[in-house]
């Protein structure tokens, strides 16, 4: 895990076997538990910006003649491998 | 909005059934918000619970929600944000409300609920019985079973009072007999309403979890699973339910204590002994039909028997030790549920006094009875015929199978 959370509020006057609940956010991000990765074909890309359009996180972002992804937000669902109307992307496993 | 209920403004005494104590009750208590959705047999109090709220008898907000998973729901969030709620239902309502109503304790939710107990479908009914309360007993939620409409009234206010403990943090039902105590009409009377506020507090209902912006949380998280921290996270966290269950019993014991001194009605809190201290044997009710049970305990004694008999309030916690110092008196016992264990083949009241003896040194039978399912009468003839094969088990002749009380009726 990267990072350190940080407490919202002071919760340490609750007792922590009463209700569960979460004082402090998860430093996890998506791209934490991902198991397929987008791979653009820089060639094929025309920069259409359907894969932009389509993204449920927002993690593509612009470059000079293609577009690329945030790999710490990308979850890996894959819609823009399928949207991709150049079938520009091609969805790879990740390493175990 | 209109203006608070003056003291002046309400009555000393109400002649009414069962749930308009109950509604009564709650006017006493100034919930902040109530959702109900009609159901029979709780439906007057629902009735009530509305004209109250109309004449401004009641100032709260009145929720109409669509079903009584919707009620419960609603209801949860508001607790969270800080109010003192209210809700009530009956047999199937209860079944429709079952998914809020299972995390309702697991949150600790200091909510109020009270239970018009009735008899479960199939076969199609809409009468009184313990069915419905006794399916729900090991969800977790706190269980006070009323025997008097004056006892629903004042057990509806104390029941705020239980919930809302620092030590407790669980919601409670408050259970009154279909039919027997919710249409039954007798005079009850009411608290002084500037007493009950200062019996009850202010509400204290999110301090532990909350949506509350000040305090931003993540209610109720993923939590448990095969590794990590997870499973001994929610150890815990079952460990501290159980842990407020068994505080709640010290905590009822208190509040009916603090309550009769206050206003000078007693109720047992958890266990009630009658004519027990030289009986050799003795009846266990549960709910309504401990008066004529008592009566027939009168009868027995005025032809020299020596009945006694042991009624149950609180049934959830379970009031182990009351209930062990309750039996040592005693040589046999009849359990006589309004319910039935389909996995036991006796009542649910019946296994639970099974599981206590198992605690007393000396072994005693314990003869199983059901009876007054599906609004049946239990008659002073029922429970005279009760005591009566009582008596023979402690003679040895102890029936193996549980002994079905209507069965004769004709």
């Amino acid at each position: 895990m990267k990072g350190r959370a940080k407490p919202f509020f002071d919760a340490t006057r609750i007792p922590g076997d009463l209700a569960p609940i979460a004082t402090e956010p998860s430093p996890m991000l998506p791209g934490d538990w991902r198991t397929l990765r987008p791979v653009v074909d820089r060639v094929k890309c025309v920069k259409c910006a359907v894969c932009w359009l389509y993204c449920p996180v927002q993690c593509v972002v612009e470059k000079p003649r293609w577009f690329d992804f945030n790999l710490a937000t990308c979850k890996g669902c894959g819609i823009c491998a399928q949207e991709c109307p150049q079938r520009a992307i091609a969805m790879i496993e990740e390493a175990a | 909005m209109s203006a608070l209920p003056q003291a002046k403004d309400l009555p000393r005494h109400v002649v009414c059934d069962g749930n308009e104590a109950a509604a009564w009750g709650v006017v006493l208590s100034r919930p902040d918000m109530v959702a109900v959705y009609p159901i029979t047999p709780q439906t007057s109090l629902v009735e009530a619970l509305a004209q109250f709220a109309a004449d401004g008898t009641l100032d709260t907000e009145m929720v109409e929600a669509e079903g009584e998973h919707s009620v419960l729901s609603v209801l949860q969030g508001a607790c969270l944000a800080g109010a003192r709620t209210y809700t009530a239902t009956s047999g199937p309502g209860l079944a429709f409300m079952f998914e809020p109503y299972l995390r309702a304790p697991g949150l600790r939710l200091p909510m109020v609920m009270s239970i018009v107990t009735r008899d479960t479908l199939s076969p199609q009914c809409v009468w009184g019985g313990h069915q419905d309360a006794m399916s729900v007993r090991e969800i977790g939620w706190i269980q006070m079973y009323c025997e008097s409409v004056q006892e629903i009234l004042d057990t509806v206010i104390m029941a705020f009072k239980v919930a809302e403990h620092r030590d407790v943090m669980l919601p409670v039902n408050v259970c009154h007999d279909g039919n027997y105590l919710s249409f039954g009409v007798c005079r009850a009377d009411l608290p002084e309403p500037s007493g009950v506020d200062a019996f009850l507090g202010k509400p204290d209902t999110n301090w532990h979890v909350a949506l509350d912006p000040d305090r931003p949380m993540g209610v109720d998280p993923l939590t448990g699973g095969g590794g990590g921290p997870g499973p001994a996270l929610f150890a815990r966290y079952r460990k501290g339910q159980c842990r407020g269950m068994q505080n709640a019993l010290g905590v009822i014991a208190d509040v009916h204590r603090e309550f009769g001194e206050r206003f000078g009605r007693r109720h047992a809190a958890l266990v009630e002994e009658y004519r027990l201290d030289d009986a050799e044997y003795a009846i266990v009710t549960i709910g309504s039909m401990t008066g004529a049970a008592k009566d027939a305990v009168d009868e027995a004694r005025r032809l020299g028997q020596r009945a006694g008999l042991i009624k149950v309030k609180t049934y959830r916690p379970f009031p182990l030790q009351a209930m062990a110092q309750a039996l040592a008196k005693v040589k046999a016992a009849g359990v006589v549920d309004r319910s039935v264990s389909f996995g036991w083949n006796s009542g649910p009241l019946h296994q639970d006094v099974l599981g206590t003896l198992a605690m007393l040194p000396q072994r005693i039978p314990a003869v199983s009875f059901i009876g007054g399912l599906a609004g049946a009468d239990l008659t002073v003839e029922h429970f005279a015929r009760a005591l009566e094969t009582t008596a023979q088990a402690l003679a040895g002749a102890r029936p193996l199978a549980p002994v079905w009380l209507n069965e004769g009726d004709r």
